[in-house]
């Protein structure tokens, strides 16, 4: 399955994703209380410390995550510095850079199957209010699945549409898609339905 | 409940599945990603609860670091960027347009569905959008909501399309249109 999880092993696979949320809850919430661009320097500094513990190959792959924000970093210096408060425009950067890198560190160290027991595990509260917590654990297995297979039948009904028409693929293909995966759906819940259901367990 | 939470989990792989379809750029330049339509089709579908839980759903595993956001972006870092108001804007966005949808029960699908997805998935959607990069950017109001206006005929080409495959869907299926019935 594709995931976000880095195959480089670091020293922080080994640490518990629940302990690794709530660090980076608490050094999230430093991050926006600081307001001074060597504190800034001083937080990037740290988090390109954190990443190079995992080695080079590690900072390359976590600076490959931070592509979409260097639009954002290049909008916010340039509207700030039109506006001549260049320092809050660098805080700003600085800021976004260093939080959005730390919770890729988290994700890029974490196996999506820890993140979901993390999730069932904060939901368990819910339990004692009488809400069932099973389905959402069961939802989260059926996307997963329910993406690969979708993107299968598309494919299907696209090859379908050249085998016959010189012209491209154009947007009338997304119904007879939506039909497809909705059919599909129906026949799982009805396969859940005549195995117990959720009642099971 | 089995067919509610299948039908909540094929939307929000729905919205996963939009957002891998390659962009096309306006004219003006600025790319148009499928993604916000299966917002919108959420609300349209499912209806207002079960089309906001379907959006959860889609969240909850891009923050457990599924690249399912257009341009096969995910993880937690993509919560503390400059467009997390559109994140946190989604479900409500999805929201709005399942209730409008079904406040609009008497008038045909197609322009019921048009105006529930104006309203709910740009209108709607954009607020909390503009928010969010104004507290993460420092920018001005009017500076925000003025970078959006290049989105804005992308999102009511996706209204439309999103209204017409609704109508399609009701007219071929229509007991899987749950905000229907």
């Amino acid at each position: 399955m594709l995931t976000l999880t880095s195959e480089i092993r670091t020293p922080y696979h080994r640490l518990r994703a629940g302990a690794k949320l709530a660090a980076l809850c608490a050094a999230t919430v430093a991050l926006f209380v600081l307001d001074s661009v060597a504190a800034m320097m001083l937080a990037n500094a740290a988090v390109a410390g954190l990443y190079l513990v995992a080695g080079w190959r590690f900072l390359h792959a976590g600076l490959g995550l931070l592509k979409p924000v260097w639009f954002f970093v290049a909008l916010v210096l340039a509207w700030h510095g039109l506006t001549g408060d260049l320092r809050a425009g660098t805080v700003i950067a600085l800021r976004l850079i260093a939080a959005v890198a730390l919770a890729n560190l988290v994700t890029m160290t974490s196996r999506f199957d820890d993140l979901v027991e993390v999730v069932m595990w904060g939901l368990s509260p819910l339990r004692r209010l009488g809400v069932r917590t099973a389905p959402i654990g069961f939802a989260i297995v059926l996307v997963v699945r329910f993406i690969p297979v979708m993107l299968d039948k598309a494919r299907l009904l696209i090859d379908a549409w050249r085998a016959r028409s010189p012209r491209r693929p154009g947007w009338q293909v997304a119904l007879p898609i939506t039909l497809v995966a909705v059919d599909d759906a129906e026949h799982v819940a009805e396969a859940l339905r005549a195995r117990g259901g959720f009642d099971m367990d | 409940m089995e067919r509610q939470v299948t039908l909540i989990a094929l939307f929000a792989a729905l919205i996963a599945v939009l957002g891998l379809v390659p962009k096309f750029t306006l004219a003006s330049g600025i790319p148009i990603t499928a993604q916000g339509m299966g917002i919108m089709l959420c609300g349209t579908i499912l209806g207002a609860r079960r089309g906001a839980l379907a959006v959860l759903l889609f969240l909850g595993l891009v923050a457990l670091g599924l690249p399912l956001l257009a341009g096969g972006r995910g993880g937690l870092g993509v919560f503390a960027g400059p467009t997390v108001g559109f994140l946190i804007g989604f479900p409500i966005a999805a929201f709005v347009t399942g209730w409008i949808m079904e406040r609009m029960r008497g008038a045909p699908v197609f322009p019921a569905a048009i105006c529930a997805a104006v309203i709910g998935g740009i209108l709607v959607l954009y607020i909390p959008g503009i928010l969010g990069m104004v507290a993460m950017l420092d920018l001005t109001v009017t500076q925000a909501t003025l970078s959006m206006a290049p989105f804005i005929p992308g999102d009511l080409i996706k209204a439309g399309l999103a209204a017409a495959l609704t109508a399609a869907l009701y007219k071929a299926r229509p007991a899987s249109v749950l905000s229907r019935a």
